[in-house]
């Protein structure tokens, strides 16, 4: 019986869409924002739309931001998601001064020079056993090179970025799987078969 | 760039697709999560719903019909039609839609588009625009399904979304909307000269060559009614078209 899966409850994200993915695969998923869920989490899912200040706050008033960066730390399956990826970072300059997780040591900066939010499909190199193929984004902020110690899959607008990157059993995207169609549903059950554990 | 997106688009009144011509005289074409999960096998990048519902009760149904169309579809929904405040925004992407459209509401009081992007984020927002030529590449924008017509420039409104915080433009010709005539392509190329936010086009596509023109002009995704409905063509015929005239399209299956 695979373990549930746990969705953080960010504030500003749409939920139905993650939830609605997970459930065509067959695996049940519950949105939390108790921090002692989160904490016992086997399968964590860090969603996440709208500014990364917003989010922030959110956490911070539901007391999670501890509990999240020692659950992301613990090396069991964790799936971030869009903003998530960002939140994992110490920040964006979408939102000068305010602090990320702080989990990677890197900063998003917004796009230059071309189309603003990058929306639609792009293609995404391998991420782990999963060939590339076309992810679907909605972003204007991005990272642009590999934190030290994660693995990456690149995507291009106006530009190589990070489209993914990986380590053990935790996925950041900066895409959405939850809407990247067989592809994307390909790559969650993939995530959803990895035990993690370091 | 990303693939270009080839969108169809589900016009619901009370729970049932229904396809208007110039927005008047609708015929009932269908289930909409049947429609919807066909239009994914054939490729489809992303769907649009606009509810063209008049009444509560048949709002509702439509509620309902969003929350059905989410647990077919793992591509990204756009709601739309009658969205007036951030709380309906609200309840439709809790039912699960991705993206909310607005449209009368905004070119009404256009701070809504302020406060829809702050709530939940620019890449939410999609502001719809009914375009009604003037001739002499001027455009008013219409409200109401095209009922009214506003004061407003539709090249300037478009500019004036982007500042207020709109993620993506819809644009409408509803002189096409319906004719199978082709897309207004100099209202395309007017509001592609002003902004730099992704640009749908709809209205008026009859074929393939139509969507090729479109993004010719200037639009980075194509959006149509009819021609799906009706099964003149498959999201797939409009793909092989755009890959014959080396615009990128996304390989649906991997």
């Amino acid at each position: 019986m695979p373990a549930e899966v746990v969705i953080v409850r960010t504030g500003t994200a749409n939920l139905a869409s993650v939830i609605a993915a997970f459930e065509r695969l067959g695996e049940a998923a519950r949105i939390t924002d108790d921090p002692s869920e989160v904490a016992d989490a086997t399968r964590l899912v860090l969603p996440g739309v709208g500014t990364l200040a917003a989010a922030m706050a959110s956490l911070r008033e539901r007391r999670l931001v501890e509990v999240l960066r020692d659950r992301l730390r613990d090396g069991r399956p964790a799936l971030a998601i869009c903003l998530g990826l960002q939140l994992l970072c110490e920040g964006s300059a979408e939102s000068p001064g305010e602090r990320g997780l702080c989990i990677v040591p890197t900063f998003a900066e917004r796009f230059t020079g071309v189309r603003t939010p990058h929306m639609g499909w792009s293609r995404v190199g391998a991420i782990g056993g999963t060939p590339g193929g076309f992810a679907y984004f909605a972003h204007s902020y991005r990272l642009t090179d590999a934190p030290p110690g994660w693995n990456v899959s690149r995507a291009d607008h106006g530009g190589a970025f990070v489209g993914a990157m990986f380590r053990g059993a935790i996925l950041a995207c900066q895409f959405h799987p939850e809407l990247s169609g067989a592809w994307g549903a390909a790559l969650l059950r993939g995530w959803l078969s990895m035990k993690g554990g370091e | 760039m990303p693939a270009v997106r080839i969108i169809p688009c589900l016009d619901v009144n009370d729970g049932r697709i229904v396809k208007g011509v110039r927005f008047v005289s609708l015929r009932d074409a269908g289930d909409p999560a049947e429609q919807a999960r066909l239009y994914e096998a054939h490729g489809a990048d992303e769907l649009t719903m606009l509810d063209v519902s008049a009444t509560a009760e048949a709002r509702s149904a439509s509620l309902a019909t969003v929350r059905a169309l989410r647990r077919e579809l793992s591509i990204p929904l756009t709601v739309g039609g009658g969205v007036r405040c951030v709380e309906t925004a609200g309840a439709l992407l809790d039912a699960g839609a991705d993206k909310v459209a607005v449209n009368s509401a905004a070119a009404l009081d256009s701070s809504l588009i302020d406060r829809l992007a702050a709530r939940f984020g620019n890449q939410c927002i999609v502001l719809a625009i009914d375009a009604a030529a003037m001739g002499r590449g001027r455009w008013r924008v219409a409200i109401r399904s095209g009922r009214e017509r506003t004061d407003l420039d539709a090249v300037a409104w478009s500019a004036e979304a982007e500042s207020r915080g709109a993620g993506e433009i819809l644009l409408t010709s509803i002189d096409r909307d319906g004719t199978l005539l082709g897309y207004d392509l100099p209202l395309v190329r007017a509001v592609r000269e002003v902004i730099a936010l992704p640009i749908i086009a709809s209205g008026g596509a009859a074929n393939p060559a139509h969507m090729v023109e479109a993004v010719h002009a200037g639009a980075d995704a194509v959006l149509a009614a009819s021609i799906f409905h009706d099964g003149t063509y498959r999201v797939s015929d409009v793909k092989a078209a755009l890959a014959a005239a080396d615009i990128p399209v996304r390989e649906p299956n991997p």
